[in-house]
């Protein structure tokens, strides 16, 4: 059976066995839904500024055109390395903003084929990472931490090895 | 570290758009973003407000606890300042194993009880623990072993074989986790000296 339809039994399923489970267990499931859907508001309407502050500055950021720039100029560096330029926004902007890192994918996969080489590793560095500085911001956000310690350094550091891990996989494994 | 990031992003976009020459493009962002930015939230609120409410329905089934035993042992390597049966290892767990299914916008509710929790535990209100921050570095480091979304576009377009990705988005997602919780130990050694 194809995965990708499989995939989609994935929430229903996930769903049934809740409310399922809840039943035998004898909670009450409306009452329950109704308490958590409360505490449920109250959160996203506490995430809310967290979201618009940092939507807001990485769309005056990606629209400025200013990294776009910055690979153009650091396009022979990274021909010397040997390092595919493609990705290298892709990169960039996967910490930032999950949005614009899946359509710089999509961009991708349009313009070398989904089965390229530069095609697959798009949907790899896609798939292996989150958004560092987006989670980050809100996560820390919603319950008024200030001092981040060294999540920040901790969470790029993962995203820059993850980059390096992502290619050489995809060369390993699709040669 | 916030303010600097998002002073850098504003100051950097605002200034190259007008040394380009492109304060056109960038005056339709500033007035239309606002708007762009709450159809987003409106996207992704009442979801989040579904599975707060799921969440609870779970929570007091029991479902969360008899998850975060069932990583019991994982957990106690990786947060050792957790206290044992704290109710926020049952939020980690389903955050990670909701993560790990790839239906990442459910994954919110939980993530964000299992910070609140997390700050119950904290002496200091305003400073990140140690478990927050290997908690989020986990976090995005993104454990995903189904990647839906990805599989739909690479499908869409016509790949000859649209889950092959899986293998090297799993073993990808694996080793950067590993690395990730080391990097993490060998920062929180370096900071904590400071």
């Amino acid at each position: 059976m194809n995965l990708v339809k499989l995939g989609n039994y994935l929430i229903p399923v996930v769903v049934l066995l809740i409310i399922l489970y809840a039943l035998k267990k004898k909670v009450n499931v409306y009452d329950s839904f109704i308490s958590g859907a409360k505490e449920g508001l109250e959160m996203s309407i506490s995430i809310f500024p967290y979201l618009v502050a940092m939507l807001f500055a990485t769309n005056i950021l990606l629209k400025s055109n200013l990294l776009d720039t910055i690979f153009e100029f650091t396009k022979p560096f990274f021909d010397l390395i040997k390092v595919p330029i493609e990705v290298l926004p892709m990169a960039i902007i996967r910490p930032i903003s999950g949005n614009a890192s899946f359509a710089v994918m999509i961009d991708l996969i349009k313009k070398f084929g989904v089965d390229s080489f530069i095609g697959r590793l798009a949907a790899t560095m896609q798939g292996s990472t989150d958004t560092t500085i987006y989670v980050l911001s809100l996560y820390f956000g919603s319950i008024g931490i200030k001092k981040i310690g060294h999540a920040m350094w901790a969470g790029l550091l993962t995203d820059l090895l993850s980059v390096i891990i992502s290619i050489i996989l995809v060369s390993v494994v699709f040669g | 570290m916030m303010n600097k990031i998002w002073g850098v992003f504003i100051i950097a976009g605002i200034l190259f758009s007008i040394v380009c020459g492109n304060v056109d493009s960038l005056n339709n962002e500033i007035i239309n973003s606002p708007s762009e930015i709450l159809n987003i939230f409106l996207s992704m609120f009442p979801l989040m407000i579904v599975w707060s409410g799921l969440m609870n329905i779970a929570k007091e089934a029991g479902l969360l606890d008899k998850l975060s035993n069932f990583m019991a042992p994982l957990f106690r390597i990786i947060f050792p300042d957790i206290p044992k049966g704290h109710p926020s290892l049952g939020y980690i767990a389903s955050n990670l194993t909701i993560n790990m299914l790839g239906i990442h916008n459910a994954s919110t509710p939980f993530g964000l009880k299992a910070m609140k929790s997390l700050n119950d535990i904290n002496p200091d209100k305003k400073r990140a623990t140690r478990s927050m921050i290997t908690f989020l570095v986990l976090n995005t480091s993104g454990v995903t072993i189904i990647a839906t979304d990805i599989i739909a576009v690479r499908s869409l377009y016509g790949s000859v074989n649209p889950t092959m990705i899986l293998s090297t988005t799993i073993m990808a997602t694996i080793i950067t986790t590993i690395f990730a919780l080391i990097i993490d130990n060998i920062l929180y050694k370096i900071w904590r000296k400071r």
